[in-house]
């Protein structure tokens, strides 16, 4: 964790061949500075109004994220709704525990949403790994990998829980304090790093937006 | 007393502001109305203005081209163009529009250019989910048109020109000059071609999030899709305004204006909420079916 301040590494995008190489960034992330002060204010008004959730299930927690849809729990009236593309969403929901393997689809999906974008982590695997804290493929704190804004604990958290982790994540954007791409964009060497050390076969490229 | 070009141009503009604002709140209550059939409380109404106003503060935005850029604008003056040429109120002279310069051939012409501009951006997008989408969607478009042509060539039999100013002229009067109640075979092709055009339900699944996701928009993101967003509000604004002036005897006040196309575009509820959706191919079949020998028959009736 301590490599913070590690000088700039090139990309490993320089590694691909010239017919790939206009398909992904060959930039890292860079950092946006927040509008003025009162325009800010009604942006993430706007943005905590309307959540729209990457529908990728990355673990059994995606389970509970269903029952939101339905009419008993009915998240549109907050403003939430799912959608099935990385581009247009602007909350990832990690659906408890992460394997490896799913770790390197969470990171690319997540690279490729649009900022500002926000990470809601659920169930206790996403916290210390839970009930996968000494298994070989699971990684055990989610926030090592991907900037987190709100945690839900519990294992399962019921969609109770999740609508009012989604009412602090609401809280958190109109607080200006959802900064988490910028914070991404910051320790990019670190967070690089870190997925490195648990991704083995590394066989894409650094940074895909 | 002719108006000046210039205050015509403000004219439209103040038209295609109201247009937009009322189709925005015509997909929210929409939304809300279909929510309270299932049993839930639903999306605020306003719900469409603050999902343009995310897409549009999105802080970066990625791009694959000219062409991709080029797609949401096309795709918008394609909403533009076919509202601008269609008088939204008859006899006014602020919501006229541009009605006089064009007619139902240019119309149209603008309902498909959008969708063709659309493809071209989407496929530069290169996601493969974007081309597959397009072609379905034209494809299914393309079926859709035939029954919709079918019934326009019939109600320019019947009337004998392709002026929408004169068409709604020709149905002043109540209720028994309106194509509704003149040529009802015609209105009938036209409004399951609606269903087809207003991708709602059982014909939504070029759009639909579960299927290929989302269809042609799925590498648009952040002010590309406000525009798209927008667009979306413009084009059905636009369509219930052809419809209400082709079919159901054009609007005299904005009044009558909101409520004939409030009741126009729910026929879509209607119908969507009782119907499961179609497969590309399943749509395909059914308008080049039944819809479109019902239009054969309405222009058969109108040339006799």
């Amino acid at each position: 964790m301590s490599d913070k301040k590690g000088k700039p590494v090139p990309l490993a995008n320089e590694g691909l061949p010239a017919g790939e190489r206009g398909l992904f960034c060959d930039a890292p992330p860079r950092e946006y500075a927040p509008a003025a002060k009162i325009v800010e204010d009604f942006w993430n008004w706007a943005r905590s109004q309307s959540l729209w959730i990457l529908g990728f299930g990355t673990g059994c927690g995606a389970i509970e994220l269903r029952p939101l849809m339905t009419s008993r729990y009915d998240m549109y009236r907050f403003g939430i709704q799912p959608r099935p593309t990385p581009r247009q969403s602007s909350v990832f929901v990690i659906g408890g525990y992460a394997s490896v393997k799913t770790l390197k689809r969470i990171v690319r999906s997540y690279e490729q949403m649009m900022g500002p974008k926000f990470v809601v982590a659920l169930g206790s695997c996403t916290i210390n790994g839970g009930m996968y804290w000494d298994s070989y493929n699971t990684i055990k704190r989610i926030d090592q990998y991907i900037p987190v804004d709100v945690y839900i604990a519990g294992c399962m958290p019921r969609p109770e829980a999740l609508l009012a982790g989604f009412q602090e994540l609401k809280r958190i954007i109109r607080a200006g304090k959802a900064e988490g791409q910028n914070e991404y964009a910051r320790n990019f060497e670190w967070y690089k790093a870190n997925q490195k050390r648990v991704i083995k076969d590394w066989n894409m490229p650094d940074y895909n937006w | 007393m002719e108006t000046g070009i210039l205050t015509r141009i403000g004219y439209a503009l103040v038209s295609l502001f109201v247009i937009t604002n009322y189709g925005l709140l015509l997909i929210g209550s929409m939304a809300r109305i279909s929510a309270k059939v299932q049993g839930r409380v639903g999306q605020p109404v306003w719900q469409p203005y603050i999902d343009i106003v995310k897409s549009t503060a999105k802080r970066n935005s990625i791009g694959h081209g000219i062409m991709f850029y080029l797609g949401p604008v096309f795709r918008l003056a394609g909403g533009v163009g076919t509202y601008m040429f269609i008088p939204a109120v008859y006899g006014s002279v602020l919501f006229r529009n541009f009605s006089d310069s064009g007619d139902l051939l240019l119309v149209m012409y603008f309902i498909f250019f959008g969708q063709l501009g659309m493809a071209l951006g989407a496929s530069e997008g290169g996601h493969p989910y974007s081309a597959i989408g397009v072609s379905r969607g034209l494809s299914q478009m393309t079926a859709f048109e035939v029954p919709f042509a079918l019934s326009v060539i019939a109600v320019a039999i019947q009337y004998r020109t392709l002026d929408i100013t004169a068409i709604v002229a020709a149905q002043q009067g109540g209720f028994w000059n309106w194509t509704v109640a003149t040529n009802p075979l015609a209105v009938v092709a036209a409004l399951i071609a609606f269903l087809g055009m207003s991708m709602h339900n059982p014909f939504s699944i070029v759009i639909a999030p579960q299927e290929i996701p989302i269809g042609p928009p799925t590498e648009y993101q952040s002010n590309l899709l406000g525009m798209l967003q927008t667009n979306r509000a413009i084009f059905n604004g636009a369509k219930l305004v052809l419809y209400m002036n082709l079919y159901f005897g054009g609007a005299t006040d904005i009044v009558t204006m909101v409520v004939k196309t409030f009741l126009i575009y729910f026929i879509n509820v209607f119908v969507g909420q009782a119907f499961p959706r179609f497969r590309v191919d399943q749509s395909i079949r059914f308008f080049l079916g039944v819809p479109t020998l019902i239009g054969i028959a309405s222009v058969i009736i109108a040339a006799i």
